[in-house]
């Protein structure tokens, strides 16, 4: 380490104003104090601090996320070798699948650092680290198959106009993942819902071939209840890629098809075990979208005409990105309320629309981006009064001493 | 039995180098200077020339908006030099000290005789009027306007805060005297805060006052939170604060007739061989404290004050005003720590659970330990803050300059010190005292 030190003592002055290397001056910052703590001391205020920073609060989250990851990858090949009717290795369908999921990470990473970079070079600040996990949530909510080009637009798209035309990381009102995912599903509706784009059925770098079986559909369990010609759900059953019917386990281990990070609940549950644990993610968030779910789905189970709205309240969880948003996408701090109170207001009304869209929109089978979205627009406005209440409080003491 | 209060957000920070509760003896120096930085809120004019002859009790200076408010010299001796910085402002005056001090003679004083005007002007005449602070703005107290009440905080929870308890000790009938005076200051009360382990008799069973027992981690013992819990300030209100041990000082004045501004001061921090209390007067040089008695070879930050609100001064430097604690902890700039984001070390401290917590005592240096950020992280200051304000919208409306809105939050309940743990927890790393300082001056200037 000593000698990667001395390295970075040496090459500094020609990142520094005058030195010709100058316009590269935040990715060396980003570089050197991802590898060294910088050891810049306390100018005014409080002369100690605190050793959590931006740095150790992002890889926490990324961490979190590896699980989900992981089992997506896994799953992507596992899916892939049902369609193709192949048996094959464990750790072959994981490859398959980490080869298929790499260079969507790749690509988002890339496109998304580059102008993150450009932009703290602009601005002449330090690198923020919030697209370290917008880098990876981007690949984990969309469809395996989703072109890599449009990954490219979408990602650029999001990161300059929900976050840098804001002022960069901690000023965007809309969580910056979700923005990439609502615009490839406006943009590419194609590409991005139905029963095409779930299960990846071609081979990956020359993994992988062989043809599609007969009897193949690719549609997720919330668009076959969406569709459904059943008249109740006792008469519905969940079925798989190649016609199996679907158990509660396959659902919650996440051996279904779905978008790459969302399908497994129990490495979601691990996730928000990390986030919990740390401080770092809100349990009250998380509680509270699941609970707005849990009285959504109680209201119209009673008032239950079709198969959706007889669905039980534990398949509305284990499907589709239910679990993954409540844990991911709702606690992001930035976009979500910032008081207590106001979380649990926020998180109840996402899981309560979410629901709502699933079981009322026939459109879009899945509703939690858009309730997430529309709950990101609404969070100041929870916080307002929230924060009104302790205003008002204050008023009231001052009238109070004027009689 | 007191009322008592119960404190649960805040934080311990468990640091090395509490001071030994040892009186280690009496520390003198050749010089003595005073900087009126530190008098917050004080424009200040010279009464001095070099050359001049003062006695312990002559004013150096005073306030230029407030001219029967003297800032006395705290030895005797000759004035030696007027140090000037930027615009000339004054940065500090040095006297040269006799070896045996004289004292002005303002006369010993029963306070119980004195009326309100009486008090007022023996305190200010005796150049100590500093010692008494108000909020809003978090100033020396302007001595026109009658405060709603007076609090005085009767024990210090900052990180290695020195104990009132031990500081007290001796001075009693001082302590007692200088609550009497304060009592005819106000038509209101005097508030006294007192912590559940205090054991000083002269705090707890204080007569003339209001006692409150605040239990719980800093900033329990932030005079801004026990004026919120007991009564908050509103709009248009003043309330002076104090600390016990200034009280006493106050009440030195009217027993012995004399200005002697002999602070006890815990000398702390990881850094410092041999902990322990000095007893020294306002602006003795610190040197001698620290020769021979801190850690050698690593770059070093010395602080006169506690790690959390204190100032950063040279070794060479001297005691501030309003300062019962020096502080010595490593600079921190000299160390290259690899990966700092992925460390599971046992020597990082972090208040939230991102990091593994020891139950032990930590050794922090004065890094940053990251860059400023935008605020990300949402309750992080909430969660030492006991007040009930909403501080992360109030730093924020005091960046926007919003007065309304700051007026709204509270700005008037509080000083830049009740920001200092959240400054200490922030993952941004921005400067809250800084900023809440920047606010509290800007505000005064538009209001007053």
């Amino acid at each position: 380490m000593k000698a990667l030190r001395k390295y970075l003592d040496k090459i500094k002055p020609n990142f520094e104003e005058g030195g010709k290397l100058h316009w590269l001056y935040s990715t060396y910052d980003a570089f050197e104090t991802f590898l060294f703590v910088p050891n810049t001391t306390s100018k005014s205020g409080v002369h100690i601090h605190d050793a959590r920073d931006s740095k150790r609060t992002m890889i926490i989250v990324v961490l979190a996320l590896v699980p989900a990851l992981l089992i997506g990858m896994y799953n992507v090949g596992l899916q892939h070798y049902l369609a193709i009717g192949q048996d094959v290795a464990f750790l072959t369908k994981f490859f398959y699948g980490f080869l298929a999921v790499l260079p969507h990470i790749v690509v988002s990473y890339v496109v998304g650092l580059g102008i993150e970079f450009a932009m703290a070079q602009v601005k002449k600040e330090e690198v923020a680290e919030g697209f370290l996990v917008t880098g990876i949530l981007i690949p984990m909510i969309v469809p395996v198959d989703t072109p890599l080009w449009m990954i490219a637009v979408a990602t650029a798209f999001a990161v300059i106009f929900a976050k840098e035309v804001f002022g960069g990381t901690g000023y965007n009102i809309f969580n910056v993942a979700l923005i990439t995912r609502a615009f490839l599903f406006f943009s590419y509706p194609s590409k991005m819902s139905g029963d095409q784009v779930w299960v990846r059925t071609a081979s990956t770098f020359g993994m992988g071939n062989g043809s599609v079986i007969d009897g193949y559909s690719g549609a997720t369990p919330l668009g076959q209840i969406a569709t459904t010609e059943a008249g109740s759900f006792a008469d519905f059953t969940f079925h798989g890629i190649t016609g199996q019917p679907l158990s509660i386990s396959d659902m919650f281990f996440g051996f279904i098809p779905g978008s790459i990070g969302e399908v497994s609940p129990i490495a979601i549950l691990l996730g928000a075990a990390l986030l919990i644990a740390t401080g770092v993610g809100s349990w009250k968030t998380m509680l509270s979208v699941f609970l707005g779910g849990l009285a959504a789905v109680l209201l119209v189970n009673v008032f239950a005409q079709n198969a959706i709205m007889e669905m039980p309240v534990h398949y509305h969880f284990l499907l589709g990105g239910f679990a993954f948003g409540a844990v991911f996408m709702a606690t992001d701090p930035v976009t979500s309320a910032r008081t207590e109170k106001g979380k649990w207001i926020y998180g109840f009304l996402i899981g309560l629309l979410a629901v709502t869209i699933r079981v009322f929109n026939p459109g879009y089978p899945e509703g939690m981006m858009l309730a997430i979205l529309f709950m990101n627009a609404f969070a100041p406005l929870i916080d307002f009064y929230v924060i009104d209440a302790n205003i008002k409080r204050r008023a009231k003491r001052v009238t109070a001493m004027v009689k | 039995m007191a009322n008592r209060i119960k404190i649960k957000k805040g934080l311990r920070i468990p640091l090395l180098g509490e001071a030994e509760e040892t009186l280690r003896g009496r520390v003198t120096s050749e010089y003595v200077r005073i900087c009126p930085e530190d008098f917050h809120g004080v424009t200040p004019k010279l009464a001095v020339k070099v050359d001049d002859v003062v006695k312990a009790g002559t004013p150096l200076f005073f306030d230029k908006n407030y001219p029967e408010m003297f800032f006395a010299s705290p030895v005797s001796g000759v004035v030696t030099a007027i140090e000037r910085g930027e615009k000339r402002r004054i940065l500090y005056i040095e006297v040269k000290a006799d070896s045996v001090i004289q004292y002005e003679d303002f006369g010993k004083k029963e306070v119980a005789l004195l009326s309100a005007e009486e008090v007022k002007k023996s305190i200010l005449d005796a150049g100590i009027w500093f010692l008494i602070k108000q909020r809003p703005y978090d100033v020396v107290a302007v001595p026109g306007k009658e405060p709603r009440d007076i609090f005085v905080t009767g024990f210090d929870t900052a990180p290695l805060a020195p104990s009132a308890d031990f500081i007290l000790n001796g001075q009693e009938a001082d302590l007692q005297t200088g609550l009497d005076a304060l009592a005819k200051l106000t038509q209101g009360k005097v508030y006294l805060s007192v912590s559940a382990k205090t054991t000083n008799k002269s705090l707890c069973e204080a007569k003339n006052v209001v006692v409150t027992e605040f239990e719980g981690p800093h900033p329990a013992g932030n005079v801004g939170v026990q004026i919120n819990h007991i009564k908050p300030v509103n709009r248009g209100e003043t309330v002076w604060t104090l600390s016990a041990p200034d009280v006493a000082l106050i009440g030195r004045l009217f027993n012995e007739g004399i200005v002697d501004l002999t602070r006890t001061v815990a000398l702390t921090g990881s850094e410092v061989k041999q902990t322990g209390y000095y007893q020294m007067l306002i602006g003795t040089e610190l040197k001698s404290i620290f020769e021979g008695n801190v850690k050698e070879g690593i770059s070093l930050r010395y602080i006169s004050g506690n790690p959390l609100t204190g100032r950063k001064i040279d070794a060479d430097d001297v005691l501030r005003a309003y300062d019962m604690q020096v502080t010595v902890i490593p600079e921190g700039d000299d160390v290259h720590e690899a990966f700092g984001w992925a460390s599971l070390s046992p020597k990082r401290y972090s208040a939230g659970c991102t990091y593994p917590t020891y139950n032990k005592k930590y050794r922090l240096d004065a890094r940053l330990l990251g860059g400023p950020r935008a605020i990300i992280v949402s309750n992080e200051y909430d969660k030492v803050f006991p007040m009930d304000i909403y501080p992360e919208q109030l730093i924020k409306s005091i960046i926007a300059f919003n007065i309304d809105k700051m007026e709204q939050l509270g700005i008037y309940e509080v000083a830049p010190e009740d920001f200092a743990l959240c400054e200490f927890v922030d993952t941004s790393k921005l400067e809250l005292q800084r900023i809440v300082r920047t606010g509290l001056d800007m505000l005064r200037k538009e209001m007053e």
